[in-house]
């Protein structure tokens, strides 16, 4: 699972209304060379919730982001940036983990790389 | 500009709506209601495969040929006639500064004969070649790698019909390749080679057309919200689309049939860039974060019709129906628990496929899925699912058997989400949970389907047999 898909995930269980960034447990982490497209990641920029990114990151040891979102300005000029925030989102995979609701500390296990996000019969 | 194209004659309700898409995709300028110009040659149905299409420049013509699976070429026209006098009249009153700057005497070229509706030997092939020896060629032939390429294209009309109404008159076009379809897709990507298959794997040519209606390219994020084998992403990934699926079932996304037979494994043997994620999620419940919306800029799918494969949705059957209150899962069985599922009719199903696209689609982004059709004889008007936030833009039927067929249905969203959508399709995922029996009956295709044509078949003695009802695979019909 790569941080791109970890911050659009919530946990969407009856009642909660807190779910959303999950906190990652990081189990087994591997990087992956992943092909650098700017036109991709400069789109994908304006969709991210930037706290939940750079909190996700630390989790899984990359801790290169800068604290606050910057501008867009710097998308267009600063490549080495770009560069950090695509390994960020696409390059570090959690292959082994889970994710964990905020507000009721469900887990949502990772296992070979993909989220199980199924609720329980109860959590409907 | 007028182009003369050429389909490959299959397929043809898919024929048009895939070249209107590319032209879109490759930069033809299309005003906000309107599609592209068409025309027919004199005397030529619907279903000929030959059409001409307005475009703007040969560039996108050139384009549209490469990257489409239907379009056999595009040719700029020369002169055409019912017989080689008329084709002569017509080439020769061409314009000269159109013809000219091909046939000088630097270039090569070449003259294939081609022939619709019987072959023709090679001394007959020769002696059309012969025959036009009133346009000016200057420069060499080049019989495998020319400049410019011409083809004298015959349409002859067949005597048999089988009954059905001639598509074409005899008729000969004259005119210079502009754009060609890339043959070698098609062999390389067929299912019959693919690593991991499932019963719902999408062919590759059906997957290549849907990527093409939805303009999958590079930098686009396309996602499958029932992925299964991943076959529909693994043709927007050869078209340079970063792709993303999910789906119910954890087997078929995580597990496959082993370390080297899964859905990654697909992806490696083209030497494809992996999907950005797989999820296992439900579409009826999905865990997106709030505020999240259009991130996507294509979804293409084909979501279950219940009648090979059908739909699941959290629940667990009796849940459901209301026989068994939701139970509770005991702590220490908590992390291994496989959760039930229970059946998910096609109407909700797409609905929730609707109200996902509405919400996660960039503006002008496009939904392009399969939709279920029975094929009544009475031929009424059929009601195709729809949205506030979507225009339809392309319908095209495949049959599938008599009794069915799907059509590939393309829709653009022109409406932002809003909170009144937002509110309505809330209120409709609650009427789907406490109707859900009577949902379940409404629009099941399976029982058409699969129905026994003769009811006689069925034995009316209800002490014969413990269940009198037919049924087919299990699933009453």
């Amino acid at each position: 699972m790569r941080l791109i898909t970890h911050n659009m995930l919530s946990c969407n269980i009856k009642g909660v209304t807190n779910g959303f960034p999950l906190r990652i447990e990081a189990g087994n982490v591997i990087k992956k060379e992943v092909d650098f497209n700017p036109d991709f990641i400069r789109h994908m920029f304006a969709k991210l919730e930037w706290k939940a990114l750079v909190e996700g990151a630390r989790s899984m040891g990359y801790a290169e982001l800068p604290e606050d979102s910057p501008d867009a300005a710097v998308l267009e000029s600063d490549e080495s940036f770009l560069k950090k925030l695509h390994h960020a989102l696409l390059e570090l995979h959690l292959e082994e983990g889970a994710l964990v609701c905020p507000e009721t500390g469900r887990k949502f296990p990772v296992n070979k790389g993909i989220p199980n996000m199924l609720l329980h019969e109860d959590e409907v | 500009m007028w182009f003369l194209c050429v389909f490959y004659h299959r397929l043809l309700d898919f024929r048009k709506p895939e070249v209107e898409a590319l032209a879109e995709l490759f930069g033809e300028e299309i005003a906000e209601n309107e599609s592209l110009q068409w025309r027919l040659p004199e005397h030529h149905h619907n279903d000929t495969p030959f059409h001409f299409v307005q475009l703007s420049s040969e560039e996108i013509a050139r384009n549209i040929a490469k990257r489409s699976i239907l379009v056999k070429g595009m040719y700029e026209l020369w002169g055409e006639g019912t017989c080689y006098e008329e084709l002569k009249d017509s080439i020769l009153s061409y314009p000269d500064s159109r013809k000219l700057p091909f046939l000088t005497s630097d270039s090569t070229f070449r003259i294939s004969v081609e022939t619709f509706g019987r072959g023709l030997t090679f001394e007959e092939q020769k002696d059309r070649i012969q025959s036009l020896t009133y346009i000016p060629f200057e420069g060499r032939v080049n019989l495998k790698n020319p400049d410019h390429n011409f083809f004298l294209m015959e349409m002859i009309e067949s005597e048999e019909n089988n009954g059905l109404q001639p598509i074409l008159q005899r008729r000969i076009f004259f005119g210079r390749e502009v754009g060609f379809a890339d043959r070698k897709l098609l062999p390389t990507f067929q299912l019959k080679s693919r690593t991991y298959l499932g019963p719902t794997a999408m062919d590759a040519e059906m997957a290549f057309l849907m990527a093409n209606q939805a303009k999958a390219t590079s930098g686009k994020l396309v996602y499958d919200p029932f992925v299964g084998t991943g076959s529909i992403l693994v043709s927007a990934a050869q078209f340079g689309a970063m792709t993303m699926g999910a789906d119910i079932d954890i087997r078929v996304v995580r597990d496959g049939r082993g370390p080297d037979c899964n859905v990654w494994s697909n992806f490696k043997q083209y030497g494809l860039p992996m999907p950005v994620a797989l999820l296992r999620m439900d579409n009826n419940l999905p865990p997106w974060r709030s505020g999240l919306k259009e991130i996507f800029d294509a979804i293409i799918c084909d979501p279950p019709y219940g009648v090979r494969a059908g739909g699941r949705k959290s629940g667990g059957r009796k849940i459901l129906r209301g026989t068994v209150d939701p139970y509770t899962v005991p702590d220490d069985k908590r992390t291994d628990h496989i959760p039930s599922t229970g059946a998910y009719s096609l109407v909700e199903c797409v609905h929730d496929l609707l109200h996902l696209a509405a919400r996660m689609l960039v503006m002008k982004g496009r939904l392009v899925f399969f939709f279920p059709v029975l094929r009544d004889e009475t031929g009424g008007e059929v009601k195709f699912p729809e949205h506030p936030c979507f225009k339809l833009v392309a319908v095209s039927e495949q049959i599938l058997s008599s009794r069915y067929s799907r059509v590939l249905l393309t829709m653009v969203k022109v409406e932002p989400y809003s909170e009144e959508i937002k509110e309505a399709a809330r209120l409709m995922h609650l009427e789907f949970r406490e109707n859900h029996l009577k949902w379940l009956e409404d629009g099941n295709i399976h029982s058409s389907v699969f129905k026994p044509i003769d009811s006689s078949q069925i034995h009316t003695d209800p002490k014969a047999f413990k269940d009198p009802k037919p049924k087919y695979r299990g699933k009453y019909v």
